[in-house]
């Protein structure tokens, strides 16, 4: 019993938070500038910082993850990290030859007061980044917000530096990725090329964490958003912003900045969510759905119907990001299951709102954002009226370890399992392929559990 | 060589060609794509162990969630060292201060995990906001009863091995503290943190031969023990990069004699056997040492010779945190037909590299604090076949085609002692015979 110490009775917390359901800004800005096709993120702040962060990334993807660090020291901390971020963008350059460099900060160098407008500017003009190369940054302290902030503050600063107007308009639609796995994103742009939609999608890890095994190693992977493609984000026509925390952001700097009007959507897990993203990627490329697409959600719903038996009324605790947790627990719903414990260390307004809308009908359901809502509370309302299945990120394990209860890794990190970078939780196919994934959780753990007698054939 | 920065080529030599002595112990180039972490790093997975202590992180979330239950160091008893507990320092915090908000945790959690004792680190942040840490720990401690050890621990102010010295300070701070009736013959095992229950292992070889282990530091660890860790003759120490210091700190205080020894490998865990039995000047221990190492030398050798027909002619790189840890894989890949053909460390001394330099055959290339373009193109240079290494190299070494060995924090199967030599074996067949290289073209 790993969590032996938990109790039923929560007492009320001043200030601690035990077992956090989230993590700092700075790794959410390095995953998303991997993103951008050579790319080498850059951690401005103790090395320590950028050793975690890749680390983090590299466990979960189970890939390279490449990233430099301004390796502060004593010094940088009491006369600033200005010339450690010099030596670091000149050696970028010089060693690893990106095409951009991404720049976060970190809570050593935001406390201290780094300004890094001035900085890089400093840089272009003692000649350390080469022709044609570029330094794009953003500000992500890690005392403010979580990961998810960070995600948003990078994605925001590649509109920001990239994203340029031209007078010509062209007949292409922005897909503004949020937080999720490069086979979500896979999955989104195949639907989007089903229906022959002509789309940008950025930040873009499809090939960058999830590449090919053939003896080659490449330090900037064939994947990500190209330059010239996050130049013509400005030139689109529409933006569709997916996931509403780690995007929205991004979108209204977009619009702001080169007149493209925008909508924000979930990110489309779920068939619900997959349709209100498929209406408005048809409504705004101006094109059908075609019917292929149908039948893939009518195999959904098949699959569905075929298994509702182990689905009504089934108690769900969830936790992870807000922008993945929003739709899943509309689609956990659509299937009749009871979403009844939400928790999300992501503070922010758009969490409550929604989820009191969606679970307007679960009198029981509880749902918390922000400070203390980290896995030890999570584990006290478990306590106090158990579940019949927990979603999430591997740090669930010890509850279901505990608890005896079903598990299904959904989220960042997955330490402990394979495959979620390779097959989509997205589209009409990710939604069966996570709920296979419930299923089998489920029947597994009654075959190993249900007394003899009960034990059967056919499920 | 090109690939290798400028400012680095001091930091690389070669086995017998190019006798330049290493330029190591450096701090990293700005801009470098450095494997290296931090000082909070060091401290941490040094000092987490301890499993009947509270460790409470002083600093923003992320600090606390990249090290929460970082490395499987096992525990036989309690287990309050694999929970994670924050101060989760916000915008202001960093502006007014954090000391109430870390007396606030400090006191709901000794309250109610009563903790043995508390360590409390400080993380980059705070040491630049100037919290008084040392002053809010001498209040708990007065208001507890209970040692509260502030352990210093701001990143920016070294790398990892600058961690270990931290970590050694504060375990010292408990040394000594209370003494129990020890038996005479008995030693402190400084520098196994019983990852995947390699300390376990160890014990049971020390108990045939007669030797108490006192206390363990810090594997499977627990306060009482440390605090009387004073009383026992000698201190056995492993992973020399993160315990010297605390040995060296108790022999100037308590006088007690230390050695440096190493468990993987069949000849230098029998040497470590050996070595203790010999300080004790006991006949009696030394057979018992000689009985173990026989039985297990006739029960691993034919299996080892069949993976060394099998293995003969491969070739390894090895990059891991510590060089005294890479001069025994050294001579366990020797044991079962792997040449080394590259070694490297993160926090190697130059008496290390030296050593190793003498044991390599001519050509090796030896390298301090490396970073992936580095390495890739050394493995490539010297077509090693697997590669040994941590969470952060083992993509890369996949990607080229190599096989590959964690000796670092994923290890899931033991590699101390005789079993684990067994382990090390069976882990290198493994990955290097892999029907799944053939494919990879």
């Amino acid at each position: 019993m790993l969590l032996r110490h938990t109790t039923a009775l929560e007492i009320d917390r001043k200030a601690l938070t035990i077992n956090p359901a989230k993590t700092c800004q700075p790794i959410g800005a390095m995953y998303a500038a991997l993103g951008i096709h050579g790319c080498l993120p850059h951690s401005h702040g103790s090395q320590g910082c950028c050793a975690y962060h890749r680390s983090a990334l590299s466990r979960h993807f189970k890939e390279p993850v490449m990233a430099a660090t301004s390796s502060f020291s004593e010094g940088s901390s009491v006369f600033g990290g200005s010339a450690n971020l010099l030596t670091a963008i000149e050696t970028m350059f010089t060693v690893y030859k990106p095409d951009v460099v991404a720049v976060h900060t970190t809570c050593l160098s935001e406390t201290i007061g780094d300004d890094l407008n001035q900085i890089v500017s400093k840089a272009y003009d003692d000649g350390f980044v080469p022709e044609g190369k570029q330094v794009i940054y953003c500000n992500t302290p890690s005392y403010v917000g979580t990961h998810v902030t960070g995600y948003s503050n990078q994605v925001a600063a590649m509109v920001k530096f990239f994203s340029t107007a031209t007078l010509k308009k062209r007949n292409v639609v922005n897909l503004v990725a949020g937080w999720m796995e490069p086979a979500d994103m896979r999955e989104i742009k195949r639907l989007a090329s089903v229906m022959e939609a002509r789309t940008i999608m950025f930040p873009d890890m499809t090939d960058v964490l999830d590449t090919p095994l053939n003896g080659q190693y490449k330090m900037y992977p064939d994947g990500g958003t190209t330059i010239s493609d996050l130049t013509a984000t400005g030139d689109s026509k529409f933006t569709l912003g997916l996931g509403q925390y780690s995007t929205e952001d991004a979108c209204i700097k977009l619009e702001n900045k080169c007149k493209v009007k925008f909508e924000m959507l979930d990110i489309p897990i779920g068939f619900k969510a997959t349709d209100r993203f498929l209406m408005s990627l048809s409504r705004h490329a101006n094109l059908p759905i075609p019917d292929s697409l149908s039948d893939e959600r009518g195999r959904l719903i098949d699959l569905i119907a075929d298994s509702t038996k182990y689905l009504y009324g089934k108690r769900v605790a969830l936790w992870g990001d807000p922008d993945t947790l929003i739709p899943l627990t509309e689609f956990l719903l659509s299937m009749d299951m009871k979403p009844v414990y939400i928790v999300t260390g992501t503070p922010g307004k758009p969490f409550g709102e929604r989820m009191t809308e969606l679970l307007k009908d679960i009198p029981e359901a509880k749902f918390m954002a922000g400070d203390t809502a980290d896995m030890f509370r999570m584990h006290q309302w478990i306590k106090q009226e158990g579940v019949d299945l927990l979603i999430g990120n591997t740090y669930g394990k010890y509850i279901a370890r505990d608890e005896n209860t079903p598990f299904v890794r959904f989220g960042f990190p997955i330490a402990d399992r394979f495959g979620h970078n390779y097959f989509a939780k997205t589209g009409y196919t990710g939604a069966a392929n996570l709920l296979i994934q419930i299923l089998n959780a489920f029947l597994d753990h009654k075959d190993r559990t249900c007394l003899e007698e009960k034990f059967e054939f056919q499920m | 060589m090109a690939y290798i920065l400028d400012d680095r080529q001091m930091q690389v030599s070669m086995a017998g060609a190019n006798e330049r002595t290493i330029d190591c112990n450096k701090a990293s180039l700005a801009g470098s794509v450095s494997q290296r972490a931090c000082v909070f790093c060091g401290s941490r997975v040094v000092l987490y162990p301890i499993a009947d202590a509270l460790h409470l992180i002083h600093g923003p979330i992320g600090c606390a969630a990249y090290t929460w239950d970082i490395r499987g160091s096992l525990s036989s008893g309690p287990e309050l060292h694999r929970l994670s507990f924050c101060t989760d320092l916000q915008e202001r915090d960093v502006i007014f201060g954090g000391e109430s908000k870390l007396y606030d945790s400090a006191i709901e959690l000794i309250d109610k995990h009563q903790p043995k004792a508390a360590f409390i680190y400080t993380t980059c942040i705070v040491g630049v906001i100037g919290d008084d840490v040392e002053r809010i720990c001498r209040q708990l401690e007065k208001e507890k009863g209970i040692p509260v050890i502030p352990v210093q621990a701001p990143g920016f102010q070294g790398s990892k091995k600058d961690g270990y010295k931290v970590a050694c300070e504060s375990i010292f701070k408990l040394v000594g503290t209370k003494t129990r009736p020890t038996p005479a013959k008995s030693i402190n095992i400084l520098g196994d943190f019983n990852l995947a229950g390699e300390l376990w292992i160890l014990l049971d070889y020390y108990k045939k031969m007669g030797v108490h282990v006192n206390a363990s530091i810090t594997g499977d660890g627990r306060v009482d023990d440390i605090c009387n860790a004073h009383s026992a003759a000698l201190n056995v120490v492993q992973c020399s990069g993160s315990m010297n210091y605390l040995a060296k700190m108790m022999k100037d205080e308590y006088g007690i004699p230390s050695m440096r020894v190493s468990y993987f490998g069949i000849e230098d865990m029998s040497d470590a056997l050996y070595d203790v039995a010999r300080f004790f000047k006991d006949e009696d221990m030394m057979e018992k040492a000689r009985q173990l190492v026989k039985e297990e030398f006739a029960r691993l050798m034919p299996k080892l010779t069949w993976y060394k027909e099998r293995l003969q002619g491969k070739k390894a790189a090895i990059y891991v945190g510590g060089a005294f840890k890479a001069i025994s894989l050294i001579k366990a890949l020797r044991l079962i037909g792997v040449e080394t053909v590259i070694v490297g460390s993160q926090t190697g001394t130059t008496e290390d590299y030296d050593l190793i330099k003498r044991l390599c055959n001519e050509g090796t290339i030896i390298v301090d604090d490396s970073n992936p373009v580095e390495l890739s193109h050394f493995v490539k240079e010297k077509k090693a076949d697997i590669f040994i290494g941590g969470v952060k190299e083992r993509p890369i070494a996949h990607k080229i085609g190599l096989g590959f060995c964690d000796h670092n924090h994923e290890r899931k199967e033991p590699l101390a002692g005789y079993e684990g030599m067994m382990n090390f074996a069976k882990e290198i067949y493994a990955t290097a015979m892999s029907p799944v290289w053939r494919f990879t073209k």
